[in-house]
C-alpha cells in the first residue's frame, strides 16, 4: 500500500473496560481493567480493503467501534483523511459520519423493527441533510437498493424488516450504510449471520461495490478463509493485541506468527482429499483482565522460550509491509 | 477401513409435518440414508432445509405440533417409530443414541456440577450405584480431555470448548452405537472448534460408534465424515462418499454450496453464488424445489418432482438431468 495515501489511520489505540467489582472489592481499592484493545496501529489506504482477524473476545470488534467513534478510546490517535478525529466534539462527528459508517453483524437487530425498508434507507439521507426534494430521495434510495440487489426495489420499499429474508435484511443494512457515499467503511462481520449460499451472494455485491466507489474498509470477521476473498491487507489480533499483519496472500500462505500459523492449521478446509485439521496449540484464549506477561501468546505457543515469558515481543517490520509480534518467527 | 460393516441405522421415506395455522410445514419430505456401525455421516443444508427436524424426528423429540407421516426409521433391525414411547425413552435414546446438542452453553444445568450431571445420565440408564456411575463419570471425563478434577465444577466455572467436552462425555454415558451432533461447533472459536471436532473423529474411531454430524458447514464435514447427506427444502438432493461427492458433485445445489465455500487451501478460485434463497415450506415450489435457483433448470423440473437416479452403488441424486 502507498503509504501516502492512507485515509483512515489508527496509532497506539487502547480501549480499557473497567469491571464492576463487588462492593468489599471496591472498598479495598482498586480496579479490575479489561484490555480490549491494546496498543493497536494500522493504517488503511484510498480504496483498500484492511481485515481485523481472530478469535471472540480478541478486541477486532471493539476496534472497530472505536475507530469510528462510537466509543471513545482510552488512549490514541485516529486520523481520518490526514485529520486527527479522536477529540472531535459531537457536533463536528455527526457531520462526519455521513463519510464513516458501519455495518454490524446482526441484521435481525440492527434494523429497526417499525421502519420500512424505505424510512431505514432514507434516514441517513434526512440526518445528513444530504436532499431534501422527496422524488431525489426516492431515487437515492432505489438506486441504493438497486445497487445491493434488490430488484425491484418498488417491490421492497414498503416492507417491514419481519417480512424480508435474513440476506435481504442484511442487503438493506449495507444500503443503508452506503446510501450517504462514505469514504470509510467498517464492516463487522457482515455475513456471519447468513446461510452459505446467500453470504457469498452478499459478499461479492459488497466488494463489487466498495472496489468500484474506492471505499476503504475495516472488515472485521472471525472467518479466515472468506478474509482470504475480501481483503487486502490483514491483521491477525490476539488479547487486544494485532501480532502479525501484512498482505493477506503472505500472511495466511506464510504465517510468521505461531499464533497465525495455529489459527491456519485449525480452520477446517472444504476438501475431504486435504484433512489436515491439526491442533499445534493447547489451551484456551487467557483472561483479558489479567493477561499473560511478556508475549501474551507464550502459554499456548509451541515454540516459547523464557525471553517470551518476561520480555513483550514489538511489532516489528521483518520485510517491506511485513509486521510481527514474536522473538521466533516461523521460518526467521 | 471400510471393510464389511454391518448396517446399523436405515431411514427409509420419511415424511414429517409440522401443523400449524397456515397449513402443513412439510419440513421432512421422503428422505431415506442408511449409515453403518462406526460411520460418519454429515447431513448439511443450510438453515430451514429440514435437517434438524429430521434428526430430531430419529431421536423422537419432535414437538408437539409435528407429525410423522410416513416411513420408517430402522435401527438394529427395529422400526424405531413402533417401539412404544416408554421403551423408546428408556432403553434407545441416550442408551443406544445419545445426543451433542447445539449451544452448549445453554444446555448443561447451571446449578448443578457436571460431574453429578453426567452421573445421573449413567445412572439413568446403566445398573450402576452412584459411586460407580461416579467414577465412570470421572473416565469420561477424562477421555475428552476435561479431565476427572473436574468433576465438580459448574457449568459457568468452564469454557465454553470445555462445556462442549462435558456434552459430549455426557452422550458417551452409557455406550451409545450412534451419536447426532447437531452444529457441535457453533460458538466455539476456531482453534477449540479444531480441537473439539478432532476429539469427536477419534472418539468415533476408539470406540468405534456412528455419528451424525447436522451442519451447515460444509468444511467441517469435509473434515471429519466419511459420508455426506445434502438436504434441500426438506428434501434429500445427494447422498454418498464424501470423497466421490466433493469430487465430482452431481446436483446443481450441491455444487452451487460446494463452489460457495471459500478455503484457506491452494489457489484463490472465484467463489460461486447461488440466485436467490430457499422456498418457503408452507408453499413449496412445484416439481423439483430446487428449479427457480437452478441454472440448470428444464422445463421437466418445473413439473415434476425428479426420482433418485443411482450414479453408483452408495452414491444417488434426485435431479432430472441425472434419469
Amino acid at each position: 500500500m502507498p503509504e501516502n495515501e492512507a485515509i483512515f489511520e489508527v496509532r497506539n489505540l487502547r480501549k480499557y473496560f473497567s469491571l464492576k467489582l463487588g462492593f468489599l472489592k471496591a472498598l479495598k481499592g482498586g480496579s479490575l481493567l479489561v484490555r480490549a484493545v491494546d496498543n493497536v496501529s494500522f493504517k488503511i489506504g484510498k480504496g483498500e480493503i484492511f481485515g481485523l482477524v481472530g478469535e471472540s473476545g480478541c478486541g477486532k470488534t471493539t476496534t472497530g467501534r472505536v475507530a469510528i467513534r462510537l466509543l471513545d478510546p482510552t488512549a490514541g490517535k485516529i486520523f481520518f483523511e490526514g485529520k486527527e478525529i479522536t477529540s472531535f466534539p459531537h457536533e463536528e462527528m455527526r457531520k462526519l459520519r455521513r463519510l464513516m459508517q458501519i455495518i454490524f453483524q446482526d441484521p435481525y437487530e440492527s434494523l429497526n423493527p417499525r421502519m420500512s425498508v424505505f424510512d431505514a434507507v432514507s434516514e441517513p439521507i434526512r440526518v445528513q441533510e444530504l436532499e431534501h426534494e422527496e422524488d431525489k430521495i426516492t431515487k437515492m434510495v432505489n438506486d441504493n437498493l438497486l445497487h445491493m440487489g434488490l430488484a425491484p426495489p418498488e417491490e421492497f420499499l414498503y416492507r417491514f424488516p419481519h417480512e424480508i429474508s435474513g440476506g435481504q435484511r442484511q442487503r438493506v443494512a449495507v444500503a443503508r450504510a452506503l446510501v450517504t457515499n462514505p469514504e470509510f467503511l467498517v464492516a463487522d462481520e457482515p455475513v456471519s449471520m447468513l446461510d452459505a449460499s446467500i453470504r457469498v451472494e452478499v459478499s461479492k455485491l459488497m466488494l463489487d461495490l466498495v472496489k468500484n466507489r474506492g471505499i476503504s474498509m475495516l472488515y472485521i470477521t472471525h472467518d479466515i478463509a472468506l478474509a482470504r476473498y475480501m481483503c487486502d491487507r490483514i491483521g491477525v489480533m490476539y488479547l487486544g493485541e494485532i501480532v502479525e499483519q501484512g498482505s493477506t496472500e503472505s500472511v495466511l500462505m506464510e504465517p510468521l506468527h505461531p499464533y497465525t500459523n495455529a489459527l491456519m492449521l485449525a480452520v477446517p478446509v472444504p476438501d475431504p482429499t486435504a484433512r489436515r485439521l491439526k491442533v499445534v496449540v493447547k489451551g484456551e484464549v487467557a483472561n483479558p483482565v489479567a493477561p499473560p506477561s511478556g508475549c501474551r501468546f507464550h502459554p499456548r505457543c509451541p515454540k516459547a522460550q523464557d525471553i517470551c515469558k518476561t520480555q513483550k515481543p514489538e511489532l516489528r517490520e521483518i520485510e517491506p509491509g511485513r509486521l510481527v509480534a514474536c522473538h521466533f518467527p516461523e521460518g526467521k | 477401513m471400510a471393510n464389511v460393516q454391518e448396517e446399523l441405522l436405515k431411514v427409509n421415506n420419511l415424511v414429517m409435518h409440522y401443523q400449524t395455522l397456515r397449513g402443513p410445514v412439510k419440513a421432512v419430505d421422503r428422505i431415506s440414508f442408511d449409515l453403518k456401525k462406526g460411520e460418519a455421516l454429515g447431513l448439511v443444508g443450510e438453515s430451514g432445509c429440514g435437517k434438524t427436524s429430521a434428526m430430531l424426528s430419529i431421536l423422537r423429540l419432535l414437538p408437539s405440533n409435528a407429525r410423522v407421516i410416513n416411513g420408517e426409521i430402522i435401527f438394529e433391525d427395529r422400526n424405531l417409530l413402533k417401539i412404544p414411547k416408554k421403551e423408546f425413552n428408556r432403553n434407545i435414546r441416550w442408551k443406544k443414541i445419545s445426543v451433542i446438542f447445539q449451544g452448549a452453553m445453554n444446555a448443561l444445568h447451571p446449578m448443578i456440577p457436571v460431574g453429578e450431571q453426567i452421573t445421573e445420565a449413567i445412572m439413568l440408564h446403566e445398573h450402576l450405584n452412584q459411586k460407580e456411575a461416579s467414577e465412570r463419570a470421572g473416565k469420561l471425563l477424562d477421555l475428552v480431555g476435561v479431565g476427572a478434577s473436574r468433576i465438580g465444577r459448574y457449568a459457568h466455572e468452564l469454557s465454553g470448548g470445555m462445556k462442549q467436552r462435558c456434552m459430549i462425555a455426557m452422550s458417551l454415558a452409557s455406550n451409545p452405537d450412534l451419536v447426532i451432533a447437531d452444529e457441535p461447533t457453533t460458538a466455539l472459536d476456531v482453534i477449540i472448534s479444531a480441537q473439539v471436532l478432532k476429539m469427536i473423529k477419534d472418539l468415533q474411531r476408539k470406540l468405534n460408534i456412528s455419528v451424525i454430524v447436522v451442519t451447515h458447514d460444509l468444511s467441517m464435514v469435509a473434515e471429519i465424515c466419511e459420508k455426506i447427506a445434502i438436504m434441500y427444502a426438506g428434501k434429500m438432493v445427494e447422498t454418498g462418499d464424501i470423497k466421490k461427492v466433493f469430487g465430482e458433485p452431481k446436483h446443481p445445489y450441491t455444487q452451487g454450496l460446494i463452489g460457495a465455500f471459500p478455503s484457506v487451501l491452494g489457489s484463490k478460485r472465484v467463489l460461486k453464488s447461488i440466485p436467490g434463497s430457499p422456498p418457503d415450506l408452507l408453499d413449496p415450489p412445484r416439481g423439483c424445489s430446487f428449479h427457480p435457483r437452478c441454472p440448470y433448470a428444464l422445463e421437466v423440473c418445473r413439473k415434476e418432482e425428479p426420482g433418485i437416479t443411482k450414479i453408483e452403488e452408495n452414491w444417488i441424486v434426485a435431479c432430472h438431468l441425472y434419469r
